[in-house]
């Protein structure tokens, strides 16, 4: 019995080397390779008929989330691993520019799609589809205790909705830094601090990422946790329905879609300078802009496509709120600013 | 030929030289795959850039987060120490009902991504959690009585309920194989049973005591998920810092200049427990006959015994338990009445795990996932292993070189996964050791953070075979595989089997490094598990719940077997 240990160790090394085997296959045909953080979802029928149609293979790389991805691409922009890259938002669209990642590229599907959404004026970057972090609500609470919605960033602070919103430390949470970066929109950088003291005052709480403040502090979601508001995405309430227990007629939740209570998200595509295959990556360009893709992209990813021609999905046209007038600061200022705003952020809410 | 032989064979002879020669694989895996991607990215991280000076640092920056880390990382430990001492101790003298069964789940909680920790503490300590609820109903409260999330105590204790699993596996496994003859003669002069202990079992445990300290210090030390998601943000540690400027801020100097401050505490640690803990002298004894373990006897061992249980309980099963149980349940809100919640009994989110119902490319299925994870440990436990009992016979005998290597080999332990993972994502881009292309890469990563586990778990174990057995065997004409087989391999069996464990548990729950280098066509089954609960909607966090559980059990079930050869090898001899 004592030999148990050495079939163990045979076993082991077997699969070892198996495991290696299908690392050195060579693919026979063309490939592209599109990096991207891990929130991309597609379908699957979508990319086998892009396969079929131009013959080549699509490989998928994710790298971690928005800001890890980004990094990787930018440490290996000399030689990098992949042809397109998807997935920077304008928070991080100038660090993106300034490091000269990406190609310039004129798809002529950019004449489809609304010039506010085209921010990169040199076509490095193309935009691809937008999205917006609201504030959501548990409607339940707000109308067992006849509470009326708020529906202005000042509101927040006034003493009836004391303690009832949870937000995300925007260090370590892009929805978080997406909120941050709305106030400062609303109440300019002089103003912003002064908001956010009074918030403190009023009893916001603040949580480390979007996962701990929807499910442990929410009280709309599964967590069922005690604040009835949550910094969230405005495309939230729809999943809610989407991915509900039981059948709902109705959202749980709701967006609160004041002047400036929602921050807007636009994510773009670029295509990697030094990429393997450029020509191939024009043709996957050009595809995540057409009517199939956009229209893929709400029940996948959750948010809205750039290009108007596309249909949305009823559960979107339904469940989610759309704000008027989104908050945005131009990439620029983030760029510069990012830093020093979070600091005092810190000093202001954290310490 | 024969010259080279024979030169060969007084290499192997002589401890330097068979040093040198079983340090070369370990030294060339850990330069290759752990020193070159670090030292990339900082070479490439602290490039002189315009706008970036090391003397414009705010030095509060580093100190904040350093003294946090420090004073958490030794309060832990001291818990952890406080809980898992009497527990090793339980384990090694006791027998009772369940007693395997009870000590695999202990050793879950080391495989759960902190996601699902923080989720489990919720269903067990948060507002709407079992002990909260059943309080409120009790006493009709109108809050929940327990503030637990956001708290340095919910640090405390997600790290107690973490690490403890490491003070009793190694504690108790050198306890049970510790030489109780040395107590009898003790016994036999008149010594009290105090005295006894303290002067002779603890002297014997002193190496596995200090080594488990270590270990669970450095995990302690190096916390990233459990600051970030149960202290919430007004606490920081090195690691968390790391990831706010590397990932946020996209600051990678500062985030190299963190890395390579914890990585010089690891060194330091390091350092420390080598000199306390005299890495080298060898005790040698004769053959341990071992502590057979017994059926508790008297009221007040009983006693005794129940106590200890349920602490271990309450602080390391029964949050597993909320979690699991929370996976079977269907709470829905009453319309419009807050604070009503109707339950029911569920296996939708199970049979939801199978379905895909959004067509989407990059769905797992559970099966697939729970066999990449399995195939992944695999790996790892063979790679830790071979390269482990290499690094444990060349530290044998006290040399230089060991000096020198020892802290070489352990500061793997203090690299930050995302700092380990941009390296990788630098160096290896190319075939034949590309992310993309092979997939093997990350048990490589799992590897290294294991192997300086496995080293400490197989020392003590390896320093206590005596040599007068081998050259006994030697003597009466055993070839040298025949005297490792016969001799060392029954004695170190026990804690190879503890090291396999350990290797399967941190390749299972590594979630860090997992992020950066799995292909999404080889998904594990932490990361699907981050695919559900990073989305909004009952079932999706329905579904990661039921995930989890599932990767309790596939790891309980690696567990049992692992632990299942053990035991044949006792029957067997």
């Amino acid at each position: 019995m004592r030999m148990n240990l050495i079939p163990l160790l045979v076993v082991i090394f077997t699969l070892l080397t198996t495991a290696c085997t299908p690392a050195f296959k060579s693919a026979e045909t063309q490939s592209i390779t599109v990096m991207t953080h891990d929130s991309f979802a597609i379908s699957e029928a979508l990319v086998a008929d892009f396969e079929v149609e131009h013959g080549v293979k699509v490989i998928f790389v994710r790298g971690g989330d928005a800001g890890t991805t980004l990094n990787q691409a930018i440490l290996t922009k000399e030689n990098p691993v992949a042809d397109v890259f998807y997935g920077v938002d304008n928070t991080f669209l100038t660090r993106a520019i300034e490091e000269t990642l990406f190609l310039a590229y004129d798809s002529p599907l950019l004449a489809q799609i609304p010039a506010a959404f085209k921010i990169d004026p040199g076509n490095f970057a193309l935009p691809v589809d937008y999205g917006d972090v609201c504030i959501n609500y548990d409607k339940a609470y707000f109308a067992a205790h006849n509470l009326p919605v708020p529906t202005s960033l000042e509101a927040l602070i006034e003493p009836q909705y004391a303690g009832l919103l949870v937000v995300e430390n925007p260090a370590t949470s892009s929805p978080g830094l997406a909120f941050l970066m709305a106030t400062i929109a609303h109440f300019g950088e002089t103003g912003y601090l002064e908001y956010w003291h009074a918030l403190r005052e009023n009893g916001v709480a603040v949580v480390s990422d979007w996962e701990t403040a929807y499910y442990t502090n929410f009280s709309g979601s599964s967590g069922r946790g005690p604040q009835p508001m949550v910094v969230s995405y405005g495309s939230s309430p729809a999943a809610e329905v989407l991915f509900a227990e039981t059948p709902l007629v109705e959202a749980p939740t709701g967006s609160i879609i004041g002047p400036n209570t929602c921050f807007r998200q636009i994510e773009f595509v670029g295509i990697l300078k030094n990429a393997p295959n450029p020509d191939l990556a024009k043709t996957f360009v050009d595809f995540m802009l057409s009517v199939p893709f956009q229209e893929d992209i709400p029940l996948q990813m959750f948010v809205f496509p750039v290009n108007p021609q596309a249909n949305l999905p009823p559960a979107f046209l339904e469940h989610v709120d759309t704000p008027d007038q989104p908050a945005s600061l131009p990439p620029e200022l983030i760029e510069a600013r990012r830093e020093t705003w979070i600091n005092a952020w810190i000093e202001v809410v954290l310490d | 030929m024969t010259a080279t032989i024979r030169t060969l064979r007084r290499w192997t002879n002589h401890p330097v030289g068979r040093g040198l020669l079983l340090w070369l694989l370990p030294a060339v895996f850990l330069g290759y795959f752990f020193y070159q991607p670090l030292l990339a990215l900082f070479s490439l991280a602290l490039k002189p850039t315009p706008g970036f000076s090391l003397f414009a640092l705010n030095f509060n920056r580093l100190w904040r987060p350093f003294s946090f880390t420090i004073g958490q990382a030794t309060l832990s430990t001291l818990l952890t120490l406080i809980i898992g001492l009497p527990g090793a101790w339980l384990f090694t003298y006791f027998d009772f009902p369940g007693k395997r069964f009870f000590k695999t789940l202990t050793t879950l909680p080391f495989i759960l991504p902190t996601v699902v920790v923080a989720a489990g503490f919720n269903a067990f300590l948060g507002p709407r959690g079992w002990v909260n609820l059943a309080l409120i109903s009790q006493f009709n409260l109108a809050a929940p009585p327990i503030q637990f999330l956001n708290t340095f105590s919910a640090i405390l204790i997600a790290h107690v309920f973490y690490n403890t699993t490491i003070v009793l596996r190694v504690v108790s496994n050198a306890w049970s194989g510790q030489n109780l003859r040395l107590q009898h003669a003790a016994q036999v002069l008149g010594a009290s049973p105090w005295r006894t202990f303290t002067e002779v079992t603890l002297p014997q445990l002193k190496p596995a005591i200090l080594a488990a300290t270590f270990l669970v210090f450095l995990f302690n030390f190096t916390s990233f998920g459990v600051v970030l998601m149960l202290g919430g943000p007004q606490f920081a540690t090195l690691e968390v810092e790391i990831y706010t400027q590397a990932l946020y801020l996209l600051n990678l100097p500062l985030a190299s200049i963190l890395s390579i401050l914890q990585l010089l505490c690891t060194l330091l640690i390091t350092l420390g427990h080598n000199r306390v803990s005299g890495l080298g002298d060898l005790v040698s004894s004769p053959p341990a006959r071992g502590i057979t373990p017994r059926k508790p006897g008297k009221a007040l061992e009983r006693v005794v015994l129940f106590v200890i249980l349920a602490a271990l309980f309450v602080l390391l099963v029964a949050p597993l338990a909320s979690l699991a149980a929370r996976s079977f349940v269907k709470l829905e809100p009453t319309r419009g009445e807050r604070g009503t919640i109707e339950r029911g009994l569920t296996l939708q989110f199970y049979r939801e795990l199978t379905v895909n119902r959004r067509g989407d490319l990059f769905f797992v299925p559970p099966i697939m996932a729970a066999r990449n994870s399995f195939l992944f440990a695999l790996i790892t436990i063979g790679l830790t292993l071979t390269l482990g009992l290499m690094v444990g016979y060349a530290q044998q005998h006290t040399t230089i070189l060991n000096k020198i290597m020892d802290p070489v080999l352990m500061l793997p332990l203090g690299a930050s996964a995302i700092t380990l993972g941009l390296g990788f994502i630098i160096v290896f881009n190319r075939p034949p050791f590309s992310t993309l292309r092979f997939p093997i890469l990350l048990p490589i990563a799992h590897a290294l953070v294991a192997l300086p586990f496995i080293v400490r778990t197989l020392a003590p174990a390896l320093k206590n075979i005596s040599p007068s057995l081998r050259n006994a065997a030697r003597v009466l004409g055993a070839s040298p595989l025949r005297v490792w087989r016969e001799v060392d391999l029954p004695l170190l069996t026990p804690s190879i089997l503890i090291s396999a464990i350990f290797a399967l548990t941190i390749s299972m729950g590594e979630f860090g490094a997992s992020t950066f280098l799995v292909r999404p066509d080889y998904p594990t089954l932490p990361v699907a598990i981050f695919r559900y609960i990073s989305q909004p909607g009952a079932l999706n966090y329905g579904q990661a719940l039921a995930m989890s559980t599932i990767l309790m059990l596939v790891c309980a079930a690696g567990i049992f077997a692992i632990e299942k050869l053990q035991k044949s090898e006792k029957d067997g001899v």
